[in-house]
């Protein structure tokens, strides 16, 4: 089953780590895209970079930021392919963003019938 | 909370584990196989333990864990388990239903967990038990009843566990005094409860297992149910050893940092023969919308003679009591002082 990992962090939460323990975390970061059970990830820049794109009655709306502001902040994602949810939990208890004040949440991808 | 498991029963764990597709084993969960599983026990007996696991997966709600626990390991109808916690059957259909879609949907397995996550696992398990017991109301079924038998299950399935008995050991002795909790509708406090309406069988059966818990943790007094049952060990005897009583919650109140636990510490401070004591403990709780902590700062002041602010603290409790029995208690207490 192929489950997304979306990561979500606390502001500052990486940033503010001494160096070595920084350069730690994003080790930890890239092992698990390489995981063989991971079939893709993405980490996104910051939220200053972000546009929100809705569309009402017809017309383009276009703002600075992300859709919403919320404490916690949406920053990459993994999928990965494993037996079941709890395997699925196993990999997400590892991301760093999970124990620096932040959150993974885990949803099953809606898969094609095969 | 995590605690040791020995390598032995890890291995003896193993063995039970199964791991099965979830598409196999999911109609266990579905209305119509429910009965089978009630009616043929011997047929599925390690299967149980797997659908407990499941049924209490942390990854669903605890309304649902519990819910489906009651349904699917317990056979109650829908209707029974609706009734016990005062909710429409309609709502409890929807809660059941949501629940199975999402073990489907997710994914959640239906096996014993892994030996490293069992520990929080089973404790999941054991506070759905737990649940089950204190918080349904009376209806055509007995939860506390239910409760038991599921406790018994979960003993006779995992007899290695600690406080798998322990907890069996807590909600025995518990029951064994429901008897005397009332009398011709009003509340009866420990102290002046009949003894002679207590059920003496539940009694021992509790003491028993509450032996076995404390044999399996070594001989020592360790994990949230075996502190709780051998505080509700030594209630049941006479005199009562409160100080011993007191010591055993500062235990409990170290694992949980529960501020309930620390407020029945303060009681057994006071039940010692400390009430200054207790009420300075109970002053700085923060259970302001807690209705026993209100009777129990009245009793206190009451006891230190304080009789304006125990009336205070009395009308403080009345206006958040939840039954007439407890009302009328503390319209008593209010009176006499």
């Amino acid at each position: 089953m192929k489950y997304a990992l979306l990561v979500y962090s606390l502001p500052g939460s990486h940033e503010e780590l001494p160096e070595s323990e920084r350069n730690a975390v994003y080790g930890e970061y890239m092992a698990l895209g390489g995981d063989p059970r991971c079939t893709e990830s993405a980490q996104l820049q910051p939220t200053e970079t972000a546009t929100a794109i809705r569309v009402k009655d017809g017309q383009r709306l276009i703002t600075d930021g992300p859709f919403a502001e919320t404490k916690e902040v949406f920053g990459g994602y993994y999928v990965f392919d494993v037996a079941n949810l709890d395997e699925a939990i196993a990999v997400a208890e590892r991301v760093p963003a999970a124990r620096l004040g932040g959150s993974v949440e885990v949803r099953p991808l809606v898969e094609a019938p095969s | 909370m995590a605690w040791l498991i020995a390598t032995a029963r890890n291995c003896a764990l193993d063995r039970l584990r199964r791991r099965r597709t979830l598409a196999a084993k999911l109609p266990l969960l579905e209305e119509q196989r429910v009965e089978m599983i009630e009616l043929d026990d011997s047929a599925f007996p390690d299967e149980r333990l797997e659908l407990l696991f499941t049924c209490c997966h942390p990854a669903l709600a605890t309304e649902a864990q519990v819910a489906l626990t009651l349904r699917a390991v317990g056979g109650l109808s829908t209707e029974e388990i609706a009734e016990a916690f005062i909710v429409s059957e309609e709502t409890m259909k929807r809660r059941l239903s949501r629940a199975r879609v999402k073990i489907r949907q997710a994914g959640i397995p239906f096996e014993v967990p892994a030996a490293e996550n069992l520990p929080d696992r089973l404790s999941a398990v054991l506070a759905v038990v737990y649940l089950i017991y204190n918080e349904g109301y009376a209806g055509r079924v007995d939860l506390a009843t239910e409760a038991l038998r599921i406790g018994r299950l979960l003993e006779s399935l995992m007899p290695d566990e600690a406080e798998v008995h322990a907890l069996l050991a807590l909600m025995l002795i518990q029951n064994s005094r429901s008897g005397a909790r009332y009398a011709g509708g009003e509340l009866v406090l420990l102290a002046e409860q009949d003894r002679s309406s207590w059920n003496a069988g539940e009694l021992r059966e509790g003491r028993e297992e509450l032996g076995r818990a404390v044999a399996l943790m070594g001989g020592n007094v360790e994990g949230v149910y075996l502190l709780q049952a051998s505080i509700a060990a030594i209630q049941a005897e006479q005199p009562i050893d409160w100080g011993r009583i007191a010591h055993l919650y500062s235990e409990l109140l170290a694992l949980t940092g529960s501020p309930v636990v620390a407020l029945n510490r303060a009681v057994a401070f006071a039940e010692a023969g400390e009430p200054a004591k207790a009420l300075e403990l109970v002053e700085r709780l923060p259970l302001e919308g807690y209705r026993y902590l209100h009777s129990t700062r009245a009793e206190l002041l009451r006891r230190l003679q304080r009789t304006d602010e125990a009336a205070d603290a009395y009308r403080a409790a009345l206006s958040l009591a939840s039954s007439d029995p407890e009302r009328r208690f503390l319209q008593r207490r209010l009176s006499e002082i």
